[in-house]
């Protein structure tokens, strides 16, 4: 695999291989020295035009933990701010010859038009509202380590899917691994059409209890630019998260960060059903793997003088 | 397939990894002694003959030892060379290496180079104040300064033979084959 732009590219043997690679490199973060060198002498660039915590930590961790060498690069601050174009961007750093681009943008498409101007490996973390696809491959680990596998399992993801490009790559991901996908939340928050990938649509949390896991996501208020919802406050008592709503035997997922008292209530929060911390280490194994994957059987750059593509 | 000819079979496999537990405990102050050691086997035949050795290490010491075992993908020299990626399995090192004599156990020693990825990965999990090697077979061709302490078989091979050793756990029998041209056990 030479680039991670979608999960729709992937095979479910592809996410299983991924998800077992990052179960073994899962023992390096728990020895004294948390470093391997697979990837010693490579170099991974960190592009991100927007906004991440998580995310680009977890990229960041996970290269330095395979020894690769980091270039985190914001657009904030950066020639960006001057008009410079996408495409310019990813000429000009290009230049300094990263053998892997992990690249965050709000335009749909992004990482697969920045995939045909370089020849580094791209990784999607995350474009628009398109997709996500390695928050999906560490929720679908999660989902591995806590519950075996997927096979089988009826799995609701609640709330703005609209806005929602994790999403997106989930509900794709969970698919391929055997699960049964169901979305839920109110009718101007699930995009027309969207049963065309193969999940089924409720407006109600009435039939919540079927459900063996429960994927929140986040309400988008900074893309909330039009009134999508009466109320915070109406959309919390409809669609909430809450002690009420979820059973004993039901795991909660979030991709964070989270708004407490919205999505989902303190208490299911802090409760033992809820893998939200282990999502966020899953994180780390899961983008090591990809990174290995898409590094790890093509030469490095500074050995291949091919030029940048026009 | 050229030829196949079997150079150890069930009992030879057997008697020999005996043997190497005897020169284990001979070259580490004899029955009684060795208090320090621990058998680290090398992913995946390396690792299940680690666990024989183990087994008779520990019968003939009348206790138990530390035993773990390696995957060296990570630590391999060759990444981005290979055409295919490895399967990869966790590593399990959950005893202190500080101090001990680590015994590495693999099936077939032959460049070095997985044994220099050893080393490596082993270093990455304490300081061992020895590193032994065993190896159930020598083929030659080494392309680094590496010797093992502990040999059950040498087997002069031309490079275009493979010597392909079969464990009950695996492969459903005991042996240990030379290859002309003939597909690597992975």
């Amino acid at each position: 695999m030479k680039h991670l732009v979608s999960v729709e590219h992937l095979e479910r043997h592809d996410i299983e291989r991924i998800c077992d690679r990052a179960a073994a490199f899962a023992e390096v973060a728990d020895r004294e020295i948390k470093k391997v060198p697979a990837l010693r002498g490579r170099t991974v660039l960190n592009l991100f035009y927007e906004a991440s915590t998580r995310t680009r930590s977890s990229f960041e961790l996970a290269a330095k933990r395979l020894s690769a060498d980091v270039v985190n690069f914001s657009a904030s601050g950066s020639s960006v701010e001057k008009g410079e174009s996408l495409k310019d961007t990813i000429l000009t750093l290009g230049a300094h010859k990263p053998d892997a681009i992990v690249i965050r943008t709000p335009w749909a498409g992004a990482a697969e038009l920045v995939s045909g101007w370089t020849p580094a490996a791209v990784v999607n973390a995350g474009d628009g509202k398109h997709e996500h696809p390695t928050q999906a491959l560490l929720d679908v680990h999660t989902l591995r380590q806590r519950l075996g596998g997927l096979d089988g399992l009826s799995i609701w993801i609640v709330g703005d899917v609209l806005h929602s490009r994790v999403a997106r790559s989930n509900i794709m991901a969970f698919q391929k691994m055997g699960a049964k996908v169901t979305l839920a939340g109110p009718p101007t928050l699930i995009p027309r059409g969207i049963e065309a990938l193969g999940c089924e649509v409720r407006y109600t949390l009435d039939e919540l209890p079927q459900a063996n896991v429960v994927y929140a996501l986040r309400m988008q208020n900074e893309r909330m630019d039009e009134s999508w919802v009466p109320s915070i406050r109406e959309y919390a008592t409809w669609y909430q998260i809450n002690g009420r709503r979820l059973g004993p035997k039901q795991v909660l997922m979030h991709p964070g960060p989270v708004n407490r008292g919205v999505e989902l209530s303190a208490e299911v929060v802090d409760s033992p059903q809820a893998v939200i911390t282990a999502q966020v280490a899953a994180g780390v194994v899961v983008r090591m793997a990809v990174l290995y994957e898409v590094l790890a059987h093509v030469p490095s750059t500074s050995r291949s003088p091919e030029g940048v593509p026009a | 397939m050229d030829h196949e000819k079997v150079v150890l079979d069930e009992d030879d496999m057997r008697r020999t990894l005996v043997r190497i537990a005897h020169e284990i405990v001979e070259r580490n102050d004899g029955v009684g002694g060795g208090e320090s050691l621990a058998i680290v086997g090398i992913h995946r035949r390396g690792a299940i003959l680690a666990r024989r050795i183990h087994s008779l290490l520990s019968d003939l010491l009348e206790r138990e030892i530390p035993i773990g075992d390696l995957d060296i993908s990570f630590y391999r020299d060759d990444v981005g060379r290979r055409a295919e990626q490895p399967t990869i399995h966790a590593s399990h090192v959950d005893f202190d290496l500080d101090g001990r004599t680590v015994v590495l156990v693999d099936d077939v020693l032959f460049t070095g180079r997985t044994v220099r990825s050893a080393i490596e990965a082993l270093f990455s999990y304490g300081r061992p104040a020895k590193v032994q090697l065993a190896v159930l077979a020598d083929r030659g061709h080494r392309e680094l300064p590496i010797r093992p302490d502990y040999v059950g078989k040498n087997l002069p091979t031309s490079r275009s033979e493979r010597v392909n050793v079969h464990v009950e756990e695996l492969d459903h029998v005991d042996e240990v084959r030379i290859c002309e041209n003939a597909e690597v056990v992975a």
